[in-house]
């Protein structure tokens, strides 16, 4: 109990605090934000209108403690480009985004965690390093760059999948799933180096336990005690990748969206950086935020149900 | 350590020598100047003249791509020395002093880490606007988690041992503990560090400078160029490659030696 205590009070803590940063970092826009966001050429009057609008003339604190309170009504504020609020924006753009995550997710598990185990089970020397050099080319690929590399080959050269375009799920399921694939990929690729490098380390370090030579011992395997136990005790570092892939999952869609053209968050937070739409902007970043920081507690909060033992800093006793 | 274990270390070595000499001979000579115009050549295929070809305005891919390996080492180490410093400061307090400071500035941290990718950097940039002392500055404020982790980790577990309490008990000071004792100690869990997030930043420039917010004309950047070379996909595919690769080469070449270093690391202890 104290283990769920203590990590729900650290969870409101760092909310807290993220939203504390955002606020900050848009208090610091230089000169008058309402003159920015209208360009040079805007007369007296509109500015004055738009610095009404924003609030600006009422001091920080107060603006903040509005915001936060709009946030937990739904109430995000207002587009300045669409005029439109900024929660029905993001909704039309959540889906798009929230579909290249969890097919990214799913092709990163489908192929990491397999061939992370099959890797696992070979141990020799040059294999290792050569694997480790593989894995570690595809942890240093500009996603993308990645991206280009899949449309130039799947695209150009194969005509397997079309360059960019975006079909609804509604309109055509198998559109949808062809025009989701390459960016997933992109995305997934550097997540599945990193799901084979940790899976591998993370097994072979089993493999050492006193658990497993008892196992072998009283006749047991290879295979199963890598089923049978070996992988049950990797299982709790595989959930924290899981969380931290979660999280570079939602980073590499900013980038990726923008280059096959999918409307989702990424695209329009780049949008919405270019036209200046600050309100926007900024209930754009807090929402992401926020979404990896539910992701992280609930990991944290399922780690105790997996496995007793953990202490309520995390570390295994 | 032996041989085979070296290998990625000195791959990684001299990937990195061999775009260090590259930035050092652009400082002096370039095939081509970088930004001259040619309208005839456009987009030529990579030959004798243009060993990597030429761009959309004819300018020499090669002598460009040259350039750029100064924008990367520049924001490279100049990142690496803000998150490090101010990483340090954090990292050591929390670490040294423990408590409800350490517990604070966690979670500070942990707050930084909840931007995923590059969005602290793009919402940096977001409002103090993209060029290339913004980026650096952003870039190098994201890169200050994982100094201030690995420092705080180094000063818990060498708090504990008999050589810094001895010091303690003998009236020491905490900056003089810090810096005399622990910071030495602290190095090659820094070194490591200091290599990933060197890439981590490349990686993340190329990024912004592709979505159009990172390094700004006319400093060269090659996240720029893979801008500017993406509608000729098609037509120019070569320009794509060449500039992928190299971006890619300078990130393995950093993180093969933070690996490398990790092994060094791991054998000592």
């Amino acid at each position: 109990m104290r283990y769920y205590l203590y990590k729900t009070s650290m969870f409101i803590l760092t909310l807290v605090m993220v939203s504390l940063i955002i606020f900050f970092v848009f208090q610091l826009l230089p000169g008058n934000p309402a003159q920015i966001i209208l360009g040079l050429d805007a007369d007296e009057q509109q500015i004055r209108n738009l610095e009404q609008e924003l609030g600006l003339e009422r001091p920080a604190t107060e603006r903040y403690i509005d915001w936060i309170a709009g946030v937990f009504q739904g109430n995000l504020g207002e587009s300045l480009r669409y005029q439109l609020p900024v929660s029905e924006v993001l909704a039309d753009r959540i889906p798009v985004t929230m579909s290249l995550a969890v097919f990214s997710m799913l092709l990163t598990i489908l192929v990491g965690f397999p061939l992370g185990i099959l890797i696992a089970r070979t141990d020799g020397k040059f294999i290792s390093v050569f694997l480790s050099m593989i894995t570690q080319l595809g942890i240093s690929i500009p996603s993308f760059w990645f991206g280009f590399m899949l449309i130039l080959l799947f695209s150009v050269i194969l005509k397997w999948f079309p360059t960019f375009g975006y079909v609804p799920w509604s309109e055509d399921f198998f559109g949808a799933l062809r025009a989701y694939f390459l960016p997933s990929l992109a995305i997934a690729i550097s997540n599945i180096a990193v799901v084979i490098r940790y899976l591998r380390n993370t097994i072979l370090d089993q493999k050492k336990m006193d658990y497993v030579r008892t196992a072998t011992c009283k006749g047991l395997s290879e295979r199963a005690i890598l089923y049978r136990h070996v992988l049950r005790n990797a299982f709790i570092p595989v959930l924290t990748i899981i969380g931290l892939i979660t999280a570079d999952t939602l980073g590499g869609s900013i980038i990726i969206e923008n280059v096959f053209a999918l409307p989702g968050l990424g695209n329009l937070l780049i949008q919405s950086i270019t036209s200046r739409d600050f309100p926007l902007v900024q209930s754009m970043v807090l929402y992401i935020a926020v979404i990896v920081l539910v992701i992280n507690f609930m990991v944290d909060l399922l780690y105790k149900l997996i496995d007793p033992r953990i202490s309520k800093r995390g570390e295994q006793l | 350590m032996n041989k085979a274990n070296r290998l990625p270390f000195y791959l990684g070595l001299s990937f990195v020598i061999v775009l260090l000499s590259m930035m050092f001979i652009s400082l002096f000579y370039t095939p081509y100047e970088p930004n001259a115009i040619d309208p005839n050549n456009r987009l030529a295929t990579p030959s004798l003249a243009h060993p990597f070809g030429t761009d959309n305005f004819g300018r020499d891919i090669l002598s460009r791509v040259m350039v750029g390996t100064q924008t990367a080492f520049l924001i490279g180490t100049t990142t690496v020395m803000i998150g490090l410093s101010i990483g340090f400061i954090l990292g050591a307090c929390a670490g040294y002093f423990g408590g409800w400071l350490d517990e604070l500035l966690m979670r500070f941290i942990d707050a930084m880490l909840a931007f995923p990718g590059i969005l602290l950097a793009i919402m940096l940039i977001a409002v103090f606007e993209a060029g290339m002392k913004n980026t650096i500055i952003a870039l190098g404020i994201m890169s200050i988690p994982a100094f201030a982790r690995v420092i705080r980790s180094s000063f818990i577990q060498y708090k504990s041992y008999d050589f810094v309490k001895a010091s303690i008990a003998k009236g020491a000071g905490a900056f003089h503990i810090i810096l005399k004792h622990i910071f030495p100690n602290a190095i090659s869990p820094i070194l490591v560090v200091s290599s990933l997030s060197f890439s981590g930043s490349i990686l993340a420039e190329s990024g912004l400078s592709y979505l159009g917010l990172g390094v700004q004309p006319p400093d060269p950047s090659w996240g720029r160029m893979l801008k500017e070379a993406q509608p000729y996909i098609e037509s120019a595919p070569w320009y794509v490659i060449i500039v992928g690769s190299i971006i890619t080469i300078m990130v393995l070449g950093f993180n093969l030696l933070s690996d490398g270093l990790r092994d060094i690391q791991d054998r000592k202890a």
